[in-house]
């Protein structure tokens, strides 16, 4: 009934770091001998086990790329796309000198990759600045979440592209036009996951909160925000994923230095390879930028 | 013995979809100074909503509570809770989770050295001192609540209330944190008001049992007083006939005088 009973757990498997039959294994007596030599043979198991297990890893995303190129070289073979090799030697040569300025319209791939970046770097976080608050507003207030809801869904559907009319005719330029379609694009998924993060904040939480009567700012920093910050970091995963859909898109529309425009010339110059790689490129860059709030989002986890 | 904590003709009354719904009535209760009170009751008897009136979490729409001569009015520091799920915060680790309370009631009057050291004292009381740096995800059950223990006694409350702390655990740590509490409590000399629903718990730990009828319209049906000397050996408890009587006492008001069909 007390705490004598509870013993401490037998330790149930040695950990793989430490081989038992290594040379510093001293003090203990002959006995061991034997169970040493059998762990030894367990952990040979498990090593050779995980080595297989990583292998079998790598092997199927590696042969997901090899279809994927073998498919890409069969549709070549049919005229009109360029194949992979022709797309390398294009690539070679593309970012051979990814800093060159030619005038304003020819730039190097590093300053179409660096315009279409801070474009959507302008808009998404201008749609941060103005989302995130607007969603804990909306989820710590019913009259708040009441008014938004009406105009949130019926805003929230309307195709990205939509926007950039009215934003070329408010701001008078492209840029900024650009940055206004993906501000108004990517704001949603943040105000409408932080208000659902504030709204599911567990009651006891909250309850404690009320409990030790905290100050506002003090419930603030230390219940609402990392309470609602996984929700609010998927927002801004989402967010990200889609202000970097629009800008391509976007630039095709308005022009200037970026990798949705670059898309649109060579289709132009009928440089098809090149539009290839503005799609790898798009694509990659896509990733990274979804893997790299991935990891911020980790870090927030917390259990 | 002055009085402490007084609960006097206290009612709930909620607004639900279905209409009124009386959970509490007639709630009538003297609390001493340094006195261990259990709630006992079948579930749904309304013992929570009466721990929750006391913390000033809802507000009774009958009666009156006072603490120590004012009446209670919304939530406050002089009265810790210990919740049944521990409640601490996932993104804090134990020493912050202290800190949090301990810096909310002491940082007007002392130093941030002070509260520091306040915060490692609670954690050093329930036997915590090495977990401090670990969050709450990286801990046992047993150890969450031992935290949430440290955490409202941390605040030197005029009263400890506990809303069946120990629920969610097994009957072994549950047993050594019962052990730890009745020591903690004869160590500071704390005020407690605890529910549950374990008649060895409400037995062993109360100096008076309070038993409460079955809702709706719940009520106190009896007190029980333990007259049974402190420090209190669990095994000696077991064979004690003043122990075992008392623990008669309460299985039959609750599986004969108030018997609830499951």
């Amino acid at each position: 009934m007390t705490a004598s009973i509870t013993a401490a757990p037998a330790p149930l498997e040695t950990s793989p770091e430490k081989p038992a039959a290594s040379s510093v294994v001293p003090h203990t007596a002959a006995p061991t001998r034997n169970a040493a030599a059998e762990q030894a043979a367990a952990n040979l198991r498990i090593a050779v086990r995980r080595r297989r297990e990583i292998a079998a890893r790598i092997a199927a995303p590696v042969l997901g790329l090899l279809v994927f190129l073998t498919i890409w070289f069969a549709v070549s073979q049919m005229g009109s796309i360029p194949g992979p090799a022709k797309t390398w030697e294009a690539a070679k040569i593309v970012f051979s000198d990814p800093f060159y300025k030619n005038g304003p319209n020819d730039q190097g791939i590093g300053w179409k990759i660096g315009g279409s970046l801070s474009r959507v770097g302008m808009g998404f976080g201008l749609a941060a600045l103005v989302g995130i608050p607007l969603g804990f507003m909306i989820g710590r207030f019913l009259f708040m979440r009441n008014m938004a809801e009406p105009v949130i869904s019926l805003l929230r559907p309307v195709s990205p592209l939509a926007w950039l009319p009215i934003g070329l005719l408010v701001f008078k330029g492209a840029d900024p036009a650009a940055i206004w379609t993906i501000f108004i694009s990517s704001i949603w998924p943040m105000v409408i996951n932080t208000a659902v993060g504030v709204q599911r904040i567990p009651q006891d939480y909250l309850n404690v909160a009320r409990v030790l009567n905290l100050s506002e700012w003090k419930v603030f920093s230390k219940i609402l925000f990392p309470a609602v910050l996984p929700y609010m970091l998927t927002g801004v995963r989402l967010a990200i994923g889609v202000a970097w859909l629009v800008i391509v898109a976007a630039e095709m529309l308005t022009g200037g230095v970026g990798l949705g425009f670059w898309v649109w010339d060579e289709w132009n110059n009928l440089k098809v390879e090149n539009i290839i790689i503005a799609i790898f490129v798009i694509g990659i860059i896509g990733l990274l930028l979804e893997y790299s709030l991935l990891l911020i989002a980790k870090r927030w986890q917390y259990d | 013995m002055e009085r402490y904590l007084s609960i006097e003709q206290a009612g709930m009354i909620f607004e639900t979809r279905n209409g009124a719904f009386t959970a509490l009535r007639d709630i009538n209760l003297e609390i001493h100074k340094g006195e261990f009170v259990t709630l006992i009751g079948h579930s749904g008897c309304g013992k929570s909503t009466l721990l929750n009136l006391i913390a000033g979490l809802t507000d009774p729409t009958s009666g009156y509570l006072f603490l120590s001569g004012r009446q209670i009015a919304g939530p406050g520091p002089d009265r810790g809770v210990v919740f049944q799920n521990h409640s601490l915060l996932p993104w804090l680790t134990c020493f912050e989770n202290i800190h949090l309370a301990v810096e909310r009631v002491f940082a007007a009057t002392e130093s941030k050295a002070q509260l520091r050291e306040r915060t490692a004292r609670a954690l050093d009381l329930v036997g915590l001192a090495s977990a401090s740096e670990k969050r709450p995800h990286e801990i046992s059950g047993g150890m969450k609540q031992r935290v949430g223990i440290a955490r409202a006694l941390a605040m030197e409350p005029k009263v400890l209330l506990m809303d069946e702390p120990f629920g969610a655990l097994d009957a072994l740590t549950r047993a050594r944190l019962q052990d730890e509490l009745m020591r903690i409590v004869t160590a500071t000399g704390s005020t407690v008001v605890m529910v549950t629903h374990d008649v060895d718990e409400a037995v062993l730990l109360a100096d008076r049992v309070v038993m409460m009828t079955n809702g709706p319209a719940a009520t106190i049906g009896e007190i029980l007083s333990v007259d049974l000397p402190r420090p209190r050996e669990r095994l000696a408890m077991a064979s004690d006939p003043r122990y075992l009587a008392a623990r008669k006492a309460v299985l039959e008001f609750l599986y004969q005088k108030q018997l609830k069909a499951a």
